[in-house]
C-alpha cells in the first residue's frame, strides 16, 4: 500500500483545486488518480485533455502530462495525442455541456473510430461554471436561469447513444462512490479502445435537484446484480432502460475490437515522435519520379 | 513561341481525363506546359474545361488566347469565343446535333463524328481518345508518344481496354489528317526531363520533407487533393491520415498531435478555415506548433465555390479571437508551394506558435512542368525543444514550460513520454510553469512573452521577390498566383518602353515592412493586383507601409483569373473602370 501511496503522490499537484467544497469532482480527480496508481502508470505516460468549464479543470490538478483546451474539444486534442504516440495513456475529460452539447459530434466520432482513450464526462446536468443554466442532460422540465418554465427538450441519453454507436466500452459511475469509480476507471484505462464512463458528479451549487441523496436513492449497482454480464448488448440495453439510464458499473465491455490506431493506415507503427524521419536522397528523388 | 489547346464541355463528360492524358504526353515529350481547369460544383452537367499551354520555356499561366478548341458542346464554343484569334481552329463533335459554330471567316473548323466514332469501335466512353488523336493531328504530335501513357492509364483494366483506346486514338488521328489541313506545330521541346505537378502535389510533398507525419482533415475543395497526397505518401514514413468530421476537430487533432511531438497539419479552403479559427487562438495560446494550408477560392457561404480567389486574407491575417503571435506564408508558384509549405514546419516548431500557408485554387489545382525541383537542400532539424538530459539534471517539479526567462520568448518545449517535463497546456492565461492566473501583471508579461517571440521576425531576402526596372515609374503589387500574368504584363510594359518593376509578397505576417517600404518609396504610382473585391492587399500596405495616395488596385472576383491583357490595359488606364480603392 505504501508504494501505491508514493505512487499517488505523483500525481497530485500543488496547486489546491478551485472546485466548490462538495464539489463531485473532488471524487473524480480523486479516483483517477487511484487509478493510474492502481495501474502502475508514471506521469509522463499519461496525457490528460480536457475542455472548459468545472470539469476542464481537471488536467490542471492531476499531475500527468496535460492539455486544458477548448469548450467541447477535449476529444479532437486526445485524439490527435494518441494517434501521435499510441504509447501513452490518454484520458479525456469534460462536463455533460462540454461533451454531449458542444462536442457530442466529436463524441460520437471518437467512439465509431474506437480510438484508444478513455473519456469521463463529469455529468452533473447543469452548467456550472457558467452559473447555473440548463444542460444537455438536465431533465425534461428541469428548471435553471435558461428555462425558467421547466426545460422544454428531452436529455440526451449517453448510455443509449454510446450503445447505438458500437461502443466497445460503456460504464457508469457516482462520485457518492469512490471506491467503485476508481475500479471502473481502472478497467477503463486497461480497456483497448475507446472507453465512455459517464460520471455523476453532483453540483453542489447550482443544482439542487440530482444531489448526492438523490443519486443514491435513484442510482442501481450492476456489481449487486450478480447474474449482469457486460458482454451482453442487448441486456446493457435492457437495464438501462429499466432504470432510465441510473445505473453504475461497467454496463457494456466488447474484448478483442481493434483500436483505431491499428486500424488507420499507419497500423502499429509508432510515428517518430522523437525526430522525424530523415529521408535519403535516393528516396527523395524516388517520389519525384511520380511526376516525370 | 507558344500554343495553347482547351477542351470543353459538360462536367462528367471526360473533359479531366482528355485534358491530363494530352498534359502527360506534351510534357513527357519535353514540352513545357501550364494546364488549368474549370470546372463547377457538381458532379455531372454544367460547364467545364481544361486548358493546356505549351511554350518553349518555362511557363506559369494559361494564356489569354486559344489556338484550338476541342468543343464537345455547343456551350463550350460560345464561353470560349472570346479567347479565339485569327487562325484559331475549332475541333468540335458534330456527331452530336445542335454543336454549330458562328460563321467565322477567321477561324478554321474540324468538324468530327467523335461520339460516333467512338460508338463504331464499341463504346461511347472512347470519344475523349479519338478527340485526343484529331489534336494530335493538328499539332503534329507523333501517335507513339502516347502509347506509354495509354499503357500507364489502362492497364489495369485489361489489354483489350488498351487496345480500345490505342485504336480510338489512331482513328481520330488519321480522320484529321485526311480531312483538315491546319496544322499547329508546337513549340520546340527541349532535353530535359519535366516534373509535371501542381501546387496541392507540392504542398503535399513540402509538408513531407518538413517532417510532417500526421495530417487530420475534412474533404473540401481545392484542398482535398493534399489530403490524397497525404494518404498516398505519409504511411510509407510512419505517418498517419484521419479524415476528421469537421474542420474544427481536424484542427485540434493537428494540434493535440503536435503537442504529442509530432509534426501535424491541417489543410483546408476558406470555409473550412473559418471554423478553425478558435483553434488557432488555441495553438497560439498554449505555445503548440501548428500548421495550417488554406487553399482559398470563393467558397460557398460567400461566392463561387469552385473559382479561384484570395480573399482569405484578412481571415489569415487577424481570423480567431484574443491576440497571438503568428506566421503567414503565400506562396505565388507552383514550386514555392513545396518551398514555403516546408519551411512553415520548420517555423512552427520554432516558434511554437500557427504558421498559415496560404496558396489558391489557381496554385493548387494547375499543373506545370518543372525543370527547377531540388529536394536536397530540405532537412528538418528539431527546434525549441528541452531535452531528456536536461530535464534529468533538473529537480522534479524545476522544469518550467512557459519560461519568461527566456530573451526571445521561445521556452524550450517538453514532450509527453519525456520525464521530469511534465505541464498542462493552458489554454487560459498561466504563469511560467502551468497554474492558471489572473494577476495583471503576470498576464501582461506572459503575454508579452508569447509576442516577444517574433518581435524581429524575418524570413530573409525570399520574404519578397522584385523583378523588373529598379528606377521604375510603376510598381506592381501582388501576392500569390497573380504573380504569374503580372510576370508576363510586366514582360509586354518593359518591352514597350514602360518603367515598371513587380513585386511579390510571400511573407505577409509577420509583414515584411523594412523589404518592402523602399519599393513604395521610389514608385511614382503603385498597382496592388489581387483576386478580391475589396483589396485586402491594398489595405495592408497603406497599413503596413503608408503612401496612401500612391496605392491604386485592381481587383477580379468574379471566378476567372487574371488576364496578362487586362492588366497591360489597366497599367495603360485604357480600362479606368478597373482600378478601385
Amino acid at each position: 500500500m505504501a508504494d501505491r501511496n508514493a505512487s499517488m503522490q505523483m500525481f497530485r499537484v500543488d496547486a489546491r483545486p478551485t472546485w466548490c467544497p462538495g464539489c463531485g469532482d473532488y471524487t473524480v480527480l480523486a479516483s483517477l488518480q487511484k487509478a493510474v496508481a492502481n495501474l502502475g502508470l508514471q506521469p509522463e505516460e499519461v496525457v490528460l485533455s480536457t475542455g472548459i468549464g468545472c470539469s476542464g479543470k481537471l488536467s490542471q490538478h492531476f499531475g500527468s502530462y496535460g492539455f486544458h483546451g477548448l469548450h467541447g474539444r477535449s476529444l479532437p486534442i486526445a485524439q490527435g495525442v494518441q494517434l501521435a504516440n499510441p504509447r501513452l495513456t490518454v484520458i479525456a475529460a469534460g462536463g455533460d455541456g462540454d461533451g454531449y452539447g458542444i462536442g457530442l459530434g466529436h463524441f460520437l466520432h471518437a467512439l465509431r473510430r474506437n480510438v484508444n482513450i478513455t473519456y469521463i464526462v463529469m455529468d452533473n446536468n447543469i452548467y456550472g461554471l457558467t452559473t447555473g443554466q440548463t444542460s444537455p442532460t438536465s431533465a425534461k422540465g428541469f428548471k435553471s436561469k435558461t428555462s425558467p418554465h421547466g426545460a422544454a427538450e428531452n436529455p440526451i441519453r449517453p448510455l443509449y447513444l454510446a450503445l447505438s454507436q458500437g461502443a466497445s466500452f460503456v460504464a457508469q459511475a457516482f462520485s457518492g462512490d469512490v471506491k467503485e469509480m476508481t475500479e471502473i476507471f481502472e478497467a477503463a484505462i486497461r480497456h483497448k479502445g475507446f472507453s465512455l464512463v459517464n460520471s455523476f458528479s453532483p453540483c453542489v451549487t447550482f443544482n439542487k435537484v440530482n444531489t448526492y441523496d438523490w443519486f443514491k436513492d435513484h442510482l442501481v449497482k450492476l456489481s449487486e446484480r450478480p447474474d449482469y454480464r457486460p458482454e451482453s448488448h442487448l441486456e446493457a440495453l435492457s437495464y438501462i432502460d429499466q432504470f432510465g439510464g441510473l445505473v453504475t458499473g461497467i454496463i457494456f465491455q466488447q474484448e478483442g475490437r481493434r483500436a483505431y490506431h491499428e486500424e488507420n493506415l499507419g497500423g502499429e507503427e509508432i510515428m517518430p515522435f522523437d525526430s522525424p524521419v530523415k529521408m535519403s536522397n535516393e528516396e527523395r528523388e524516388k517520389i519525384l519520379s511520380y511526376y516525370y | 513561341m507558344e500554343r495553347t489547346w482547351k477542351v470543353g464541355g459538360e462536367q462528367g463528360e471526360g473533359i479531366d481525363s482528355t485534358g491530363e492524358i494530352l498534359a502527360k504526353v506534351l510534357n513527357r515529350t519535353g514540352h513545357y506546359i501550364f494546364a488549368y481547369r474549370s470546372f463547377m460544383s457538381l458532379i455531372k452537367g454544367g460547364h467545364t474545361y481544361y486548358k493546356i499551354r505549351i511554350r518553349d520555356r518555362p511557363v506559369h499561366y494559361h494564356g489569354d488566347q486559344l489556338d484550338i478548341l476541342l468543343a464537345f458542346d455547343q456551350l463550350t464554343i460560345e464561353m470560349n469565343w472570346s479567347e479565339l484569334h485569327d487562325g484559331s481552329l475549332i475541333i468540335y463533335d458534330d456527331s452530336k446535333k445542335g454543336i454549330t459554330p458562328k460563321e467565322d471567316k477567321r477561324l478554321a473548323l474540324a468538324p468530327i463524328p467523335l461520339t460516333h466514332m467512338a460508338k463504331e469501335l464499341g463504346n461511347e466512353i472512347v470519344k475523349n481518345m479519338v478527340a485526343c488523336g484529331a489534336s494530335a493531328a493538328a499539332m503534329d504530335l507523333s501517335l507513339t508518344t502516347f502509347e506509354p501513357v495509354i499503357e500507364e492509364l489502362f492497364a489495369k483494366k485489361g489489354e483489350k481496354v488498351v487496345e480500345l483506346n490505342r485504336q480510338a486514338l489512331r482513328k481520330g488521328f488519321e480522320y484529321y489528317r485526311e480531312n483538315f489541313r491546319e496544322r499547329f506545330p508546337l513549340p520546340p521541346r527541349g532535353n530535359k526531363k519535366l516534373a509535371l505537378v501542381s501546387g496541392n502535389e507540392m504542398t503535399g510533398l513540402g509538408a513531407l520533407l518538413g517532417g510532417c507525419r500526421f495530417l487530420a482533415a475534412y474533404p473540401i475543395t481545392p484542398a482535398t487533393e493534399i489530403m490524397y497526397w497525404m494518404l498516398r505518401f505519409l504511411p510509407n514514413y510512419g505517418g498517419r491520415v484521419v479524415q476528421a468530421e469537421d474542420e474544427i476537430a481536424a484542427c485540434i487533432m493537428a494540434i493535440g498531435a503536435n503537442y504529442a511531438g509530432v509534426r501535424a497539419a491541417t489543410s483546408t479552403s476558406g470555409p473550412g478555415f473559418s471554423l478553425m479559427q478558435e483553434a488557432i487562438g488555441l495553438a497560439g495560446m498554449t505555445e503548440t506548433p501548428l500548421v495550417i494550408i488554406d487553399v482559398q477560392r470563393g467558397g460557398p457561404g460567400t461566392g463561387l465555390p469552385t473559382k479561384t480567389e484570395q480573399s482569405d486574407l484578412n481571415e489569415m491575417l487577424y481570423g480567431s479571437h484574443g491576440e497571438i503571435p503568428r506566421i503567414v506564408l503565400i506562396p505565388s508558384t507552383i514550386e514555392e508551394s513545396l518551398h514555403f509549405t516546408f519551411h512553415a514546419f520548420e517555423l512552427a516548431e520554432k516558434y511554437q506558435c500557427p504558421v498559415i500557408v496560404g496558396t489558391d485554387l489557381y496554385l493548387g489545382m494547375s499543373k506545370k512542368s518543372s525543370d527547377s525541383l531540388d529536394l536536397s537542400n530540405y532537412q528538418v532539424k528539431r527546434h525549441s525543444m528541452v531535452t531528456q538530459e536536461e530535464l534529468d539534471r533538473l529537480e522534479k517539479g524545476e522544469y518550467k514550460r512557459y519560461n519568461l526567462g527566456v530573451e526571445n520568448g521561445i521556452s524550450p518545449r517538453s514532450i509527453p513520454g519525456q520525464r521530469n517535463g511534465r505541464y498542462v497546456a493552458l489554454s487560459n492565461e498561466h504563469d511560467e510553469g502551468d497554474v492558471e492566473i489572473e494577476d495583471p501583471d503576470l498576464r501582461r508579461r506572459m503575454f508579452d512573452k508569447r509576442l516577444r517571440k517574433l518581435a524581429g521576425f524575418d524570413f530573409g531576402p525570399e520574404s519578397i521577390e522584385w523583378i523588373g526596372e529598379r528606377e521604375g515609374d510603376l510598381l506592381l503589387v501582388c501576392f500569390g498566383s497573380p504573380r504569374v500574368q503580372l510576370e508576363e504584363a510586366l514582360d509586354r510594359l518593359l518591352r514597350e518602353g514602360r518603367k515598371a518593376g513587380l513585386l511579390i509578397l510571400k511573407v505577409v505576417k509577420p509583414f515584411p515592412a523594412v523589404r518592402v517600404k523602399p519599393y513604395l518609396e521610389r514608385a511614382k504610382e503603385v498597382l496592388v493586383v489581387e483576386n478580391n473585391g475589396t483589396g485586402q492587399l491594398a489595405q495592408l500596405l497603406r497599413q503596413e507601409v503608408g503612401h496612401h495616395d500612391k496605392i491604386k488596385s485592381l481587383l477580379r472576383y468574379d471566378g476567372v483569373p487574371f488576364t496578362v491583357q487586362q492588366i497591360v490595359d489597366a497599367v495603360q488606364g485604357e480600362k479606368e473602370a478597373l482600378y478601385h480603392g
